[in-house]
């Protein structure tokens, strides 16, 4: 009797489980209405339109200096996007490259040999990360007031270790070779092949592992991933500490870059950091979004820069253009994420789609009867 | 005056989508008298509460206030209807006085535009000394004992000049001697001719307290009987009679070895020295009221919430404290009682649900990628005949019974040991429901381990080999099915040990 139920139950299955499609959408329409397509086509129509229309920008050495100014941004961006994914923030990014330039310019000064004052301001940086992860997970505080707190601490730190001195003199093969072409020609500096290999890595990290899929559960709903055998406090842990080792190794290469060690370096980072993060996509409230996104957001604001500084556009010009980009971008995401919801209310209820932005929770009431 | 209906419902009707939150309610409440609504959870009792209180609007049916129809749209039309309904838990402002508490929103000013504040105080100690509990007026609210925060919420009430007053389930977190002092306030303001609405678990109470009993079931109404011409037992068989031993599909298991053995649990406050063990290919139910300690047991158990002292062995093996990565390596699987909350990602796709508790284990070489996770998650789905478009459809998306088959099927892919659910049939459907039971029962049949809480004692009664009632974070009766009657669950539920002894 029993084998019976469980033999037709079988039968049934193989049938039922072939109906499933694999996605709502078809493929062209989820690669185009994707956040990180339409940054990807920002970014191409603008370089499109600088080459043509400003001067100079279709020299190789405008991509030089491109990224290399871009580069600490693309680098810290990387283990931030998988805080703001789990739905914490780390504001504290800027000031850790300034601690981190400290602690290296005052052990290189001090006569520790180059490569060891490195890796002694990276460990330092695993451990203001560790500081951040431990007050968010072990104590529970909000990461926002968190690392808003370690930011100004962090800064002060720095500040106060190296007063107002400049430590320079860093061996000139060593910064010649960090901001130098991949090849001779090439538009691209050597610092391209760490920001790849270590975009390739988070991006491993995030997308194609276990951990990467407890990452998104908690931004999802941390009650649910704790549920699910996620260790919601350990992941969140790691992600600090890794977000602190690759902003003091970020401050290690800026100070390199500019043979200058100051307790302001990376002043202000930590907005650049977040707002390329959210123009690419990335949701504020965590959940969703991808490494490519980040790092298409942080391009694409780099282009916007450059574009407008060799158009000769002051400054305070370029940083209201960067502001407005980012609050259009949000706003276009969250008209575009009200539409999808209208029409798939007024779909069937199994025509369900995608969405590609989050819903705004849905307000409706529960009956809850005890 | 005593004659006439201060409140009266008449065929009152609520769904929420496709769920009957309320059928056909009737309750008719005589100025200066207290009215009992019980009922088992789920049996309509709140719906009905929020109804009175202006929260929900009916769909169908009148509601007459002193003889004329009524239609709340909110709280505050409620209230000044004269209607307050005092909560198991108060709302009170916890940084205001409790003179401030109770006027607030109508604060007295003096001639030169000043919050009177002698004035608010004068009559706040009339008022609670009126209740015979004089209050501070001056305390801030934070400090008081639940008791004393529900005497301020009744004062407040009471001055805003309210007839009908609601209590719904107000002595579930107070003492003996708080429910003494409750019980007299509500005499007190029975004599004042005020109608009170009186919604409580606790048959002594019920009995000691109230003129007339109203039961009410799956959300209908039963009957209301006088106290005085009734009986305890004809009250539950009220609550519980209908014919519960056929609508389960329970197949026969073989039971086996101890899977699950818990010894001495403690958690302070929480639950106490609770053992038991589940046996493969059985059934084990724990029963009992709502916040007796059902969940709080089988959170610690998994490992979600810590324990003080005791020990949770699986197959012989200690399961670590606090790690539901650990339980879960040990075969532990868990369907949480709030699936929108604790079991579903809901605005991730089915497959991403689905997998999320099996990701290390799809894992190849540690790298997982959508190809790895999607067989899973088709299987599952269609075993458990989820109704859905696609794979990625986000799991808000589908109807409750749907989302409850894609928790079953994310904890199912685990290949549990011992499963535990918890309310597994709470908001869905009939047609799910039987088709969860008769899931569940199939689990058994392959020797799983199935630990059950539920708060329908039909569903204990028909899935159950074996009850465990828990009252008061302790387990006060094991009945095994052959004598697990509604009655005696219901009972133990109810009574202290001792008594059900």
């Amino acid at each position: 009797m029993r084998a019976d139920t469980v033999t037709i139950t079988t039968n049934a299955v193989g049938s039922a489980a072939a109906q499933y499609r694999r996605h709502s959408h078809p493929l062209w329409r989820r690669m185009l209405l994707r956040t990180e397509t339409a940054i990807v086509l920002a970014i191409i129509l603008l370089i499109i339109f600088a080459i043509t229309t400003v001067p100079y920008f279709a020299q190789p050495y405008t991509y030089l200096t491109m990224i290399l100014n871009s580069a600490p941004i693309l680098l810290m961006l990387l283990p931030v996007t998988l805080i703001i994914i789990t739905g914490d923030i780390d504001l504290s990014v800027g000031s850790v490259v300034g601690f981190s330039s400290a602690i290296f310019g005052l052990s290189f000064h001090a006569g520790v040999p180059l490569p060891l004052a490195a890796g002694v301001a990276v460990v330092g940086g695993g451990l203001v990360g560790l500081l951040n992860g431990v007050l968010v997970t072990v104590v529970g505080l909000p990461s926002l007031a968190v690392t808003i707190g370690t930011l100004a601490l962090f800064r002060g730190i720095a500040v106060g270790l190296l007063g107002t001195t400049a430590i320079t003199g860093f061996p000139s093969e060593v910064t010649q070779f960090i901001g130098a072409p991949l090849f001779v020609g090439a538009p691209v500096p050597m610092v391209t092949v760490a920001i790849i290999v270590v975009a390739i890595g988070f991006a491993v990290l995030l997308h194609l592992t276990p951990f990467g899929r407890g990452v998104f559960a908690i931004g999802l709903s941390s009650e649910t991933a704790a549920f699910s055998g996620v260790r919601v406090n350990r992941t969140r842990l790691i992600l600090f500490v890794l977000s602190g080792l690759v902003a003091s190794a970020t401050g290690v290469y800026y100070t390199l870059q500019y043979s200058n060690a100051i307790g302001t370096n990376g002043l202000g980072f930590e907005l650049q950091v977040v707002t390329a993060i959210v123009l690419g996509g990335v949701s504020i409230w965590g959940g969703r979004g991808s490494i490519l996104g980040a790092l298409a957001g942080g391009v694409l604001i780099a282009t916007l820069n450059k574009t407008l500084q060799l158009a000769g556009i002051g400054s305070d010009t370029i940083s209201i253009v960067t502001g407005a980009t980012l609050i259009f971008s949000v706003v276009v995401a969250g008209i575009a994420g009200f539409i999808s919801r209208r029409r798939r209310s007024k779909a069937s209820v199994i025509a369900a789609g995608v969405e590609k932005h989050r819903a705004i929770p849905n307000p409706k009431s529960v009956p809850s009867n005890h | 005056m005593n004659d006439t209906a201060l409140l009266e419902l008449h065929g009152v009707t609520k769904t929420f989508g496709a769920v009957a939150a309320l059928v056909n309610a009737e309750l008719v409440l005589k100025a200066g008298s207290i009215h009992a609504v019980i009922g088992e959870n789920g049996a309509g009792k709140s719906t009905l509460v929020k109804i009175i209180g202006g929260l929900y609007r009916r769909d169908a049916g009148t509601f007459l206030l002193d003889g004329e129809s009524v239609d709340f749209h909110n709280t505050r039309e409620a209230k000044a209807a004269g209607i307050a309904v005092i909560y198991q838990e108060p709302t009170l402002f916890p940084d205001l006085s409790v003179a401030e508490n109770l006027f607030v929103g109508r604060q007295p000013y003096t001639r030169f535009g000043a919050l009177d504040r002698a004035k608010m105080r004068r009559e706040t100690r009339e008022l609670t000394q009126r209740l015979g509990v004089p209050i501070d007026p001056d305390r801030e609210a934070r400090g008081l004992s639940i008791a004393d925060q529900q005497v301020v919420e009744i004062a407040k009430s009471i001055s805003v000049g309210a007839k009908v007053i609601v209590m719904d389930e107000p002595t579930a977190a107070l003492s003996g001697i708080e429910v003494e002092r409750l019980m007299g306030i509500a005499r007190q303001l029975r004599g004042e001719g005020k109608g009170l609405i009186f919604i409580s678990h606790r048959f002594d109470e019920v009995f000691a307290l109230c003129d007339v009993i109203t039961v009410m079931r799956d959300g209908s109404y039963v009957a209301t009987n006088a106290t005085t011409g009734t009986t305890e037992d004809e009250i539950i068989h009220q609550m519980v009679g209908r014919s519960v031993d056929n609508l389960y599909p329970k197949q026969e298991a073989l039971i086996g070895e101890p899977v699950l053995e818990v010894e001495r649990l403690t958690s302070a406050g929480v639950f106490q020295d609770v053992s038991f063990t589940v046996r493969s290919g059985e059934i084990v139910c724990l029963a009992g009221l709502v916040g007796a300690g059902r969940s709080e047991i089988a959170r610690a158990v998994f490992g979600v919430d810590p324990y003080d002292s005791g020990s949770v062995r699986m197959s012989g093996i200690d399961v670590p404290r606090t790690s539901p990565a650990a339980a879960m390596r040990l075969g532990i699987g868990f369907v949480p009682e709030d699936r929108r909350k604790q079991g579903l990602a809901m605005t991730a796709g089915i497959q991403t649900n689905i997998t999320l508790a099996i990701r290390h284990k799809l894992a190849r070489f540690g790298f997982i990628i959508a190809p790895l996770e999607e067989p899973s998650a088709r299987t599952w789905a269609a075993r458990l005949q989820v109704k859905m478009y696609a794979l990625d459809t986000e799991a808000q998306m589908l109807s409750g019974g749907n989302q409850q088959k894609v928790v079953l099927g994310k904890w199912l892919a685990t290949k549990p040991k011992l499963l535990i659910v918890d309310e597994p049939t709470r908001g869905i459907d009939v047609g799910t429901k039987a088709e969860v039971h008769r899931l569940l029962s199939e689990l058994a049949g392959t020797g799983v381990a199935l630990l059950m809480i539920s708060s329908e004692l039909p569903e204990v009664m028909g899935m159950a080999d074996r009850v465990l009632v828990v009252r008061e974070g302790r387990i006060t009766a094991e009945l095994p099915r052959a004598t697990a009657t509604p009655q005696n669950v219901m009972y133990a539920a109810t009574h202290a040990p001792e008594v059900a002894a």
